[in-house]
């Protein structure tokens, strides 16, 4: 994945440009928007850009990014982490929003979620492995067999599977699947898991739910 | 005279003093006029009846009346004389000497001899040719109208300074006693601004625009204090308890470099390290949500639906009750129980409380949660059966960092119940907590959304 990081404090630019290169990314780095306006134009999977800048700030960027007709997934960056604040990063044409400091598997993981959704049509059936899902009749099977879910558990799978071979955060799950933005004490996104966990693999040759340390989770028949 | 008051006053006198002038003008010029018309016709009715007594007697009656009634104690004067000039009767000493306007009207000074008194009087009078080359003066004395005229004006004119001196002296007064309170005003301001935060501005009462300033500026203190002991609150918190895991984790980055470390070794320290560094992050964004909470920022005010969020909340965490072994339900809502507020705030703290509950109650414990309408009020129950709070320490578990003895072990930073009273605070609604018989009941009673708000 080709990834443009905008960021003008220098160390923290550097932890992520060779954090994503370990993951086998290839990621440039400029220090203000204008730069980054024009770097834009090589074309890149997806856009990491923080919204405060020297000179242009990160908004402005966006929106100019947008107005010239670019449509590469834009991640914002931010120590401005109130709800209003978000609304306005995405409205300036931001499709992710992401609170500093965070964790870079969090970062790399909104990164490549973002990159995939690129060309994605809309699916009527999603299959992970053996791994049915009937996106309009909301059934679930696997190996042929019915898998009955709940609707939140069906809602899970729903975006693990969105994102199937990616690794998906507790956060990600918290804002997506039950539109919470806020941290919860207690791992409750975990016991939700492993609650599916147990409904689609239980019992089944191969894991597809898999944790992945320190990160989150990912579906995917590979392990 | 930059003072507002003083210049008011002055504006106000300017504008009293010119209608005062005007209108006591025209009462003048209408009085003064109506005499002097009195006068005039006076004057002309008494020729008219000369002119009658010489057309039926001629020169000689004309003249013999003329000398009656110049011998009369009046105000009237004539003045008879022939084609020569050779004063015939009349009871002046001699023809005016100014002239007669276009309507044959003379104004003119007389002598007037009283004993051995002379003076010059003012008089009016109307000139008449008769044929033959006669003329007739017939007049008024005016002498005292012309002074009437000028007491008035000599008391208009006093009575014009009057006004402005008194003016003046009225503005200076009350723009002194503004200036006092504005100035006592000002010194509390000064003694507020060197540091002295407790001291408030003087208000006497009185309930003036002034005296509400006044206590309005004293609100606005009243709350830069609540801020500010917010403020030191979390600075104090960020100095005490922000301190021991900072100190830890650079205990433990420190050890583990001096004892030569393993590759093994160092990966464990740098985890636990991020580990720590996480928590200490989540207490530190939650203290600055509390802190700026209860500095009264306002969120949205929207109709909030709390068995929706209530359900929500369930929904998130029933597996880690039913993990647990504890039962968790919602009670059946009672009325309506729509609120005005932000339900990401409220969505968390409910999550806090049923958080706190489950993390406390035993296994095969019960938690409930219930929304019911009372009245006005929309009253959210979250109750449990668990180990309770004693009743000394009801009030504490709201406070921030605090951890009853025998809870020290649990997960946590602490401050979920504080998020709670914070969310309840911002939202105006009243926090409670009672005994459960056995375990805790926490409740927030807020106001409800009224219908229309609903829509």
């Amino acid at each position: 994945m080709r990834i443009l990081v905008i960021e003008d404090d220098k160390e923290a630019a550097s932890y992520m440009v060779k954090g994503l290169s370990e993951h086998g990314h290839v990621a440039d780095h400029v220090h203000d928007a204008e730069s980054g306006l024009v770097m834009a134009e090589s074309g890149y999977d997806v856009i990491v850009l923080d919204r405060m800048l020297p000179g242009m700030d990160g908004l402005q960027a966006a929106q100019n990014l947008r107005g010239n007709g670019f449509t590469t997934p834009i991640l914002f960056l931010s120590a401005l982490g109130e709800v209003d604040d978000r609304v306005t990063g995405l409205k300036a044409g931001g499709d992710d929003y992401l609170v500093k400091p965070f964790a870079f598997s969090e970062l790399l993981a909104r990164l490549e979620a973002l990159a995939r959704r690129r060309g994605e049509e809309p699916q009527t059936e999603i299959l992970v492995g053996d791994l049915e899902i009937n996106l309009l009749s909301r059934r679930v099977t696997r190996g042929g067999q019915r898998i009955e879910l709940q609707p939140r558990e069906f809602k899970l799978l729903e975006f693990l599977a969105r994102h199937s071979d990616r690794v998906v955060t507790r956060t990600m799950l918290l804002e997506n699947v039950w539109e919470y933005n806020f941290d919860p004490q207690t791992n409750v996104i975990d016991v939700h898991v492993s609650r599916l966990r147990s409904k689609i693999d239980k019992g089944f040759q191969l894991p597809l739910l898999h944790t992945v340390r320190g990160a989150g989770y990912r579906l995917s028949e590979k392990g | 005279m930059r003072s507002t008051a003083f210049r008011l006053a002055l504006f106000y006198l300017l504008i009293f003093g010119v209608s005062s002038a005007g209108l006591l003008g025209f009462v003048f010029w209408r009085s003064a006029g109506f005499t002097a018309e009195q006068i005039d016709q006076t004057i002309s009715a008494e020729v008219q009846g000369l002119h009658e007594r010489y057309r039926l007697l001629g020169v000689p009656g004309l003249t013999q009346v003329v000398k009656e009634r110049s011998n009369r104690q009046s105000q009237s004067l004539y003045y008879l004389v022939d084609r020569r000039g050779r004063r015939l009767a009349g009871n002046i000493d001699s023809w005016p000497t100014s002239n007669a306007d276009q309507q044959d009207w003379i104004d003119f000074d007389y002598n007037h001899q009283v004993g051995d008194v002379a003076e010059q009087r003012r008089a009016r009078a109307r000139e008449i040719e008769i044929s033959g080359g006669y003329r007739l003066l017939v007049g008024r004395d005016v002498q005292q109208r012309v002074a009437l005229v000028e007491l008035i004006q000599s008391a208009f004119w006093w009575a014009g300074f009057g006004i402005v001196g008194l003016g003046l002296l009225g503005g200076l007064f009350i723009g002194r006693q503004m200036l006092r309170r504005i100035d006592a005003m000002a010194a509390a301001s000064a003694e507020i601004m060197s540091g002295n935060l407790n001291h408030r501005v003087p208000h006497d009462g009185t309930g003036d625009e002034l005296d509400r300033l006044a206590q309005s500026l004293n609100s606005m203190l009243d709350r830069i204090e609540v801020l500010m002991n917010a403020v030191r609150q979390v600075s104090d918190n960020i100095a005490h308890d922000l301190r021991t895991p900072i100190s830890r984790l650079r205990a433990r980055a420190e050890v583990t470099l001096m004892g030569d470390p393993s590759l093994e070794a160092c990966r464990e320290a740098l985890e636990k390290t991020l580990e720590e560094a996480d928590a200490l992050l989540s207490t530190f964004n939650a203290l600055l949500d509390i802190a700026r909470l209860e500095g009264g920022a306002s969120g949205p005010r929207d109709p909030v639906n709390l068995n929706e969020v209530i359900a929500d909340v369930v929904d998130l965490y029933e597996p880690v009750a039913e993990d647990a072994q504890i039962t968790l339900e919602v009670l059946p809502a009672v009325g309506s129980t729509t609120v005005k507020g932000d339900r990401r705030l409220l969505s968390q703290a409910i999550a806090n409380l049923v958080d706190n509950a489950l993390k406390y109650t035993g296994s095969r414990g019960r938690v409930w949660l219930k929304a019911e309408q009372s009245g006005k009020q929309a009253i959210l129950t979250i109750g449990d059966n668990g180990p309770g709070v004693p009743a000394l320490e009801r009030d504490r578990i709201f406070d921030r960092f605090v951890r009853l003895d025998s809870d020290r072990s649990k997960p946590g930073n602490g401050l979920g119940l504080s998020l709670v009273r914070a969310v309840a605070v911002m939202h105006g609604a009243e926090l409670k907590v009672d005994d459960g018989h056995p375990g805790l009941v926490v409740s927030i009673i807020l106001e409800r959304a009224s219908e229309v708000e609903v829509q």
